[in-house]
């Protein structure tokens, strides 16, 4: 059971993981617009340099 | 939520009385050196290419900095230099096929939006997050851990739980709060209780080894109903920002004339007897009797009239009318208060007051079931205080799996997900609700009436039988129109110009204020306008007349044309059983015309505002639920007093606000296709209800006799949960 030790940490910090992720993502305005994002990974335009 | 919809009603269905310019402020505040921000709504991009073609387009003009197409908002935001107007934007996307408006960049509201929105998301996404690592704990508890490993587990649990409750259950503690000060028990108060109930218990029980904690399900019905609030916020945040912000255009000035000086000021500062000019293109701000100048006048959104009326000395205007062809010189014998503007903004109110404010599907769930599981709760406490001989902990442990159990997702999650699929279906056919309960009362709809001017047809007449005149004297034509800013004279224009037809150069030329234009071409003279005044004799239809030196005068004649969809829309809406009826101020054979046309049996002419709303109301009194279709300054008092309301994105800003909803595109098709939809969301609404009782009939004994593991509560409330939005998105 000692493994527990390990394992409940490390679980925890997964899920700290995530989330910190979301927040991230949330703070970059990336649900404002999730159709058209949809269409956007389509496209070609800005697959060598990213939108200035 | 309905009282802040229509609540600006009664101010803009007076544009003429509204003494701030906040119009004015606020487009010069946005045009300051870090250049402005210009937001329009495109309500028929829905494609990869229309992203494409609209931001390498507008990025293509000069002075635009970027543009961004919102597909999701159907908004497109363009950062440019302070000299681009919208006006230019929007000419440039019609170009491209795609019509917009302008909407109002009142930046502050926007971004408070979207900052509520991202709150909210920020607590469903903690509330998530804490919810996995949770369950992943529980099921080693459920699984059989015992002992030392449990409570560890269990006091794990109450490490996340407890910050993430306090976090994220917020938005339903303050509303409660809020409740509980203003002496009603709203769904916030069940939810708050059951939740802070199912954590302290939890938290007692952990901290004294017991065997059961509902730390799982506590944070699972925080983020359920986060879940369906965030679905509810994002319905209305998308209504809100695109019906109620499409800018005003009329800024409410007027030009006063002081012995030689011309001073603007705000329409509230006139007075009886103040001399106002109104140029062409004006609105006329007040009520009075012309008493210098001709022209002619638009009062199709006053009454319905298609055709301008001649405007001469000693005609009485009413405040509204759009002045066409020359400035006007207008005595003011009403205003503010007293004007007919103003007195149909007072009638708006009066229908609103009487308006009964309808009870939604979920607020009548809502009153049968926060009372009852409050008393199921609390008896079950009662009852097993007696069994047990007074086991606080025992008795107060089954009231809390109780209130888990009978959880409300059902109300608080399955209408908002129905809400949010339907609107969005709805959106998608270019139909705006502004209001959530409009759904509901679409769905009952039984009678529909529509106003005829802007509505059925397009307001704007076109020529007619231009097949027979020959290109010649059309070329003339189509010169002299394009001088005018009359309807009839720029619609010829245009109608040529669509025929390829290359207008001729003229010399000389003059517009006649309230007769026509005249102009001289190799030598002779031509004219274009009334048939007195060319020397014609008058036709019995909407006409111009055309002369061409002393060749005999020629009629144009105009029909306004039908508003794509409207076929469509009638024909649809009787297939489905529905009463059509056309009400409209227009005189009698044009609205008999149109009647025949579309197949509608019911019709009145020459209709007041009042009698509008009069024969709305005497529907209504049948037992009829009325849907009313308008854009008119006089469908504005219909439209609040039918049960629901629609008009188009070109009506006046006062029928849109007083209007439930509001059609993007310019057909009218999607107005039976809505009507289907909304009664198919009240079905998936009832479905839900049902659904979610018969997993409460048999929960709820569980619950009671003190079976209820948290095994059994989690399973119950994410199997109803997930059951009632998976039935919602059926509608999609």
């Amino acid at each position: 059971m000692d493994i527990l030790a390990v394992l409940i940490p490390v679980s925890l910090l997964l899920g700290l993981g995530g989330l910190l992720a979301f927040w991230w993502t949330l703070r970059r305005g990336q649900y404002d617009d999730p159709e058209g994002d949809s269409h956007r990974i389509l496209r070609g335009d800005y697959d060598d340099h990213p939108k200035s | 939520m309905t009282d802040t919809l229509h609540g600006p009603a009664p101010i803009s269905a007076c544009p003429a009385c509204i003494a701030t310019p906040s119009a004015l402020d606020r487009a010069q505040a946005a045009a300051n050196d870090r250049g402005a921000r210009i937001m329009l709504s495109v309500p028929d991009a829905h494609c990869a290419v229309c992203i494409t073609t609209i931001e390498s387009d507008l990025e293509k003009m000069p002075g635009v900095r970027s543009a961004r197409l919102n597909l999701t908002l159907r908004r497109v935001s363009v950062e440019a230099e302070s000299d681009v107007t919208p006006a230019a934007i929007i000419e440039k996307l019609e170009t491209l096929g795609y019509p917009a408006y302008e909407l109002d960049p009142g930046q502050l509201s926007m971004t408070e939006t979207d900052k509520q929105g991202r709150d909210l998301l920020m607590r469903l996404g903690v509330a998530g997050f804490s919810m996995m690592n949770i369950m992943l704990l529980s099921v080693a508890v459920w699984s059989g851990a015992t002992d030392a490993t449990r409570d560890l587990f269990h006091l794990i649990s109450a490490l996340i739980a407890v910050p993430t409750v306090a976090f994220s259950g917020q938005p339903f503690f303050r509303k409660a709060w809020a409740g509980v000060k203003a002496h009603r028990l709203d769904m916030d108060f069940p939810i708050s209780l059951a939740i802070l109930l199912a954590t302290g218990m939890s938290l007692y029980e952990t901290l004294n080894g017991g065997a059961h904690a509902y730390f799982d399900a506590a944070v699972m019905l925080t983020f359920f109903l986060l879940a369906g609030r965030y679905l509810d916020f994002r319905t209305r945040a998308v209504a809100r920002s695109a019906a109620q912000e499409l800018a005003a255009l009329e800024v409410p000035r007027a030009i006063r004339l002081t012995g030689e000086a011309e001073d603007t000021v705000p329409v509230a500062e006139l007075a009886v007897g103040d001399l106002v000019l109104v140029r062409p293109g004006g609105r006329i701000p007040v009520d009075g009797v012309v008493t210098a100048g001709q022209s002619e006048l638009d009062r199709s959104l006053l009454t319905g009239e298609t055709l301008p009326v001649f405007a001469g000395a000693g005609l009485v205007v009413t405040a509204g009318a759009v002045n066409l062809t020359g400035p006007l010189t207008v005595r003011v014998t009403a205003a503010g208060k007293d004007s007919s503007l103003h007195r149909m903004a007072d009638l708006v109110a009066v229908a609103e007051n009487a308006r009964n404010r309808y009870t939604t599907l979920a607020e009548r769930a809502a009153r049968l079931y926060s009372p009852s599981v409050h008393i199921l709760a609390f008896g079950a406490f009662v009852v097993w205080m007696w069994l047990t001989g007074g086991d606080v902990r025992h008795a107060l442990n089954i009231a809390a799996a109780t209130l888990i159990i009978t959880c409300p997702c059902a109300l608080g999650l399955a209408v908002p997900a129905v809400v949010t699929a339907a609107s969005g279906r709805l959106f998608r056919q270019g139909l705006l609700i502004k209001d959530g309960s409009a759904l509901e009362r679409l769905a009952t709809v039984d009678t529909v009436v529509f106003d005829k001017t802007g509505t059925l047809t397009m307001g704007a007449p076109e020529p007619v039988d231009l097949a027979q005149i020959p290109d010649e004297d059309l070329a003339v034509g189509a010169a002299l129109g394009a001088a005018s800013s009359h309807p009839l004279a720029q619609s010829l224009a245009q109608a040529a110009r669509a025929r390829g037809v290359i207008p001729v150069l003229l010399e000389d030329v003059a517009e006649v204020p309230g007769h026509g234009v005249q102009a001289s071409w190799h030598g002779a003279r031509v004219r274009l306008g009334r048939a007195s005044w060319v020397g014609a004799d008058p036709l019995d239809v909407t006409a111009a007349y055309l002369a061409v030196g002393n060749r005999p005068p020629r009629a144009i004649a105009f029909a306004d044309r039908l508003r794509e969809g409207a076929h469509e829309a009638v024909a649809g809406l009787q297939a489905q059983g529905k009463r059509v009826l056309l009400i409209s101020g227009d005189v009698p054979g044009a609205v008999r015309d149109l009647a025949d046309r579309l197949g509608i049996a019911d019709w009145r002419a020459e209709a007041l505002p009042q009698d509008k709303s009069d024969a709305i109301a005497a529907l209504q009194a049948e037992g009829r639920k009325v849907l009313m279709v308008g854009d008119g300054l006089n469908d504005t008092v219909a439209l609040t007093t039918a049960d629901v309301s629609i008009s188009p994105a070109s009506a006046l800003d006062a029928a849109r606000v007083a209007s439930d909803i509001v059609l993007l595109g310019q057909s009218l098709a999607p107005i039976p296709v809505a009507q289907r939809i909304a009664a198919r969301a009240v079905r998936r609404i009832r479905e839900n209800f049902a659904i979610s009782f018969g997993y409460n009939i048999v929960a709820v004994p569980i619950a009671l006799v003190g079976l209820a593991s948290p095994l059994i509560a989690a399973l119950a409330m994410s199997a109803s949960s997930i059951t009632v939005a998976l039935n919602a998105l059926r509608l999609r």
